[in-house]
């Protein structure tokens, strides 16, 4: 794995991968039972972390806490390996732990990422941990946490669909780009943090352990490997993602999620895939050639 | 009617502290039956219907509805669960206040949709058309639909909080001051839309008010409420137009005559 750089060795007077034993070990009891119990929210007593709030400190944790000697590290932002916070986040781990980290998506055992799912297939030796800004699907619709909870546990998801019933309504279609609720297994509602709706597919039966923590709220919820996912919708408006054949204007990908980036005042526009690594390699003859 | 009450209360009484709310209050409502409650302010009867609605739980006594399988469901014994579901099956809760019972920043059709969702309903189509078709049935204009609520007028407020408790079509209806804040024309329309839609649904309702009108208007029986405590009850024009009880001699009294 040309890729993978080499760990230096962790950053002296820290515990490897910066949280001490006991915090790890908290965090992985509160993701055993979050995965026995797909798509429900598991309260864990979440640290501080040298890092702000909304800058993920909730999947922060989830991979301090999963990480080992062997494992190689990807971290991304909006599919963008070399964003800041997917850049922080990589030294963060890189010095803490000592772990090799790569920019590869298959050469990844722990990929941490914010708002999107790798356009490369996952596998099931892979583990992808979410940064969730807001793990409750129901905060739209439904202001009272308390209350929420007592619909979470009557499975009582009447109200997560009215939001949908008003885009058609008064649009004739869902217009929720972004973040669209997710049934899990059959029995939780889930907010898929907010991944565009393009990627929610991805989300059901995916071979890897998908893993989504929240700093400030204190929660970790998971999705199992092949798990049903289903997307919130109505049988006669089922879910659908919006086709659009604008390819890449690096790569010519016409089947991947886009960055829209506007050039000037005169409306001229380039579409750039989303997801920095799977271009890359695209571009240089196919992401199964190195 | 059949002879078994479709809720039965008994010796239900509510503290909120030292405050005694309701004291050992029997009291029966039957299918299709229209049970007035009236009293002055403070006697009680807001909290005597919450507790027959399961929002409030009593101290003591028990509340027991019967589902139209003939199955017994006693209100304060049942899982959270349980009684959600029977409130958003079998029952409507209209509340004093449009913005209790409305989700303001929501469509009406929203908001008449959302019983139905709750019910498991799952196509859009469906929904639809029974928001289009409640509406109509408490005289708003469908073209107003997919607007917010909160634009809507207190009268107008109040109608759609109507249709969004009927579009399940349940069995047993709470109305909390229905008419209270509304202008005197207003109330008289919204007293003859219910009279007519109870009328026609065959649905049973719990109806709380000070509004003398009112009951004589639509109720079948009568229940005085006095300091938490029942005085008298009895068939609607047999209280009104020859009270036993002191109390529901004055309440009589006092009622305005035009």
């Amino acid at each position: 794995m040309s890729a993978a750089s080499p760990g230096a060795g962790p950053l002296p007077g820290y515990n490897f991968a910066y949280l001490d034993e006991q915090t790890r070990r908290m965090i992985r009891r509160a993701l055993l039972k979050a995965v026995a119990i797909p798509g429900h929210q598991v309260p864990f007593a979440a640290r501080e972390m040298p890092l702000p709030y909304g800058w993920g400190t909730g999947g922060l944790q989830i991979t301090a806490a999963l990480l080992g000697r062997d494992d190689v590290l990807k971290v991304i932002d909006q599919g963008a390996d070399d964003a800041t916070n997917a850049t922080s986040i990589r030294r963060f781990f890189a010095r803490t732990a000592g772990v090799a980290t790569t920019e590869r998506t298959d050469a990844a055992s722990i990929i941490q990422t914010r708002h999107r799912i790798p356009e490369t297939p996952l596998r099931p030796d892979q583990v992808l941990v979410y940064q969730v800004p807001d793990p409750e699907p129901l905060r739209g619709v439904e202001t009272r946490e308390a209350e929420a909870r007592r619909m979470h546990a009557a499975a009582d998801y009447g109200l997560a669909r009215v939001a949908l019933y008003e885009q058609i309504a008064h649009y004739g279609r869902v217009r929720q780009a972004y973040n669209h609720p997710v049934i899990v297994n059959r029995r939780y509602l889930a907010s898929p943090s907010p991944i565009p709706r393009f990627d929610n597919p991805k989300l059901d039966h995916s071979p890897a352990l998908q893993l989504f923590g929240a700093g400030r709220e204190r929660r970790v919820y998971a999705i199992p490997p092949h798990t049903p996912v289903h997307s919130l919708d109505f049988d006669d408006v089922p879910f659908t993602v919006d086709a659009d054949d604008t390819a890449c204007s690096l790569c010519g990908a016409t089947d991947t999620y886009l960055d829209e980036i506007v050039l000037d005042d005169h409306g001229t526009r380039r579409y750039l895939c989303s997801d920095t690594d799977f271009c890359r390699r695209n571009r240089d003859g196919g992401p199964d050639h190195e | 009617m059949s002879d078994a009450p479709l809720l039965e209360a008994e010796a239900v009484t509510c503290r909120f502290g030292r405050v005694t709310a309701c004291r050992d209050i029997d009291v029966a409502v039957h299918a299709g039956e229209i049970l007035g409650i009236v009293g002055e302010s403070g006697a009680g009867k807001s909290t005597l219907l919450r507790c027959l609605a399961g929002v409030v739980r009593p101290a003591s006594g028990t509340v027991t509805y019967t589902d139209a399988g003939g199955r017994e469901h006693p209100l304060h014994a049942l899982e959270d669960s349980a009684l959600r579901r029977l409130a958003r099956t079998d029952w409507g809760f209209v509340h004093q206040h449009p913005h209790d019972g409305l989700r303001p920043h929501l469509s009406a059709g929203a908001n008449v949709a959302e019983p139905l969702l709750r019910c498991g309903e799952t196509r859009y189509g469906r929904i639809r058309t029974a928001a289009r078709h409640w509406l109509e049935q408490v005289e708003l204009d469908p073209v107003r639909m997919d607007d917010r609520v909160r634009t809507f007028s207190g009268g107008m407020q109040q109608r759609v909080q109507l249709a969004r408790n009927l579009v399940t079509e349940p069995r047993l209806l709470f109305l909390d001051e229905p008419t209270g804040g509304l202008d005197v024309s207003v109330q008289a329309r919204l007293l003859d839309l219910i009279r007519q839609l109870v009328a026609r649904l065959q649905v049973a309702v719990v109806l709380v008010t000070h509004d003398l009108a009112a009951v004589r208007l639509l109720a079948h029986r009568l229940v005085v409420m006095q300091q938490g405590g029942i005085v008298e009850q009895g068939l609607t024009d047999q209280v009104l137009d020859d009270p036993q009880h002191a109390y529901s001699q004055l309440l009589v009294a006092s009622e305005l005559r035009c």
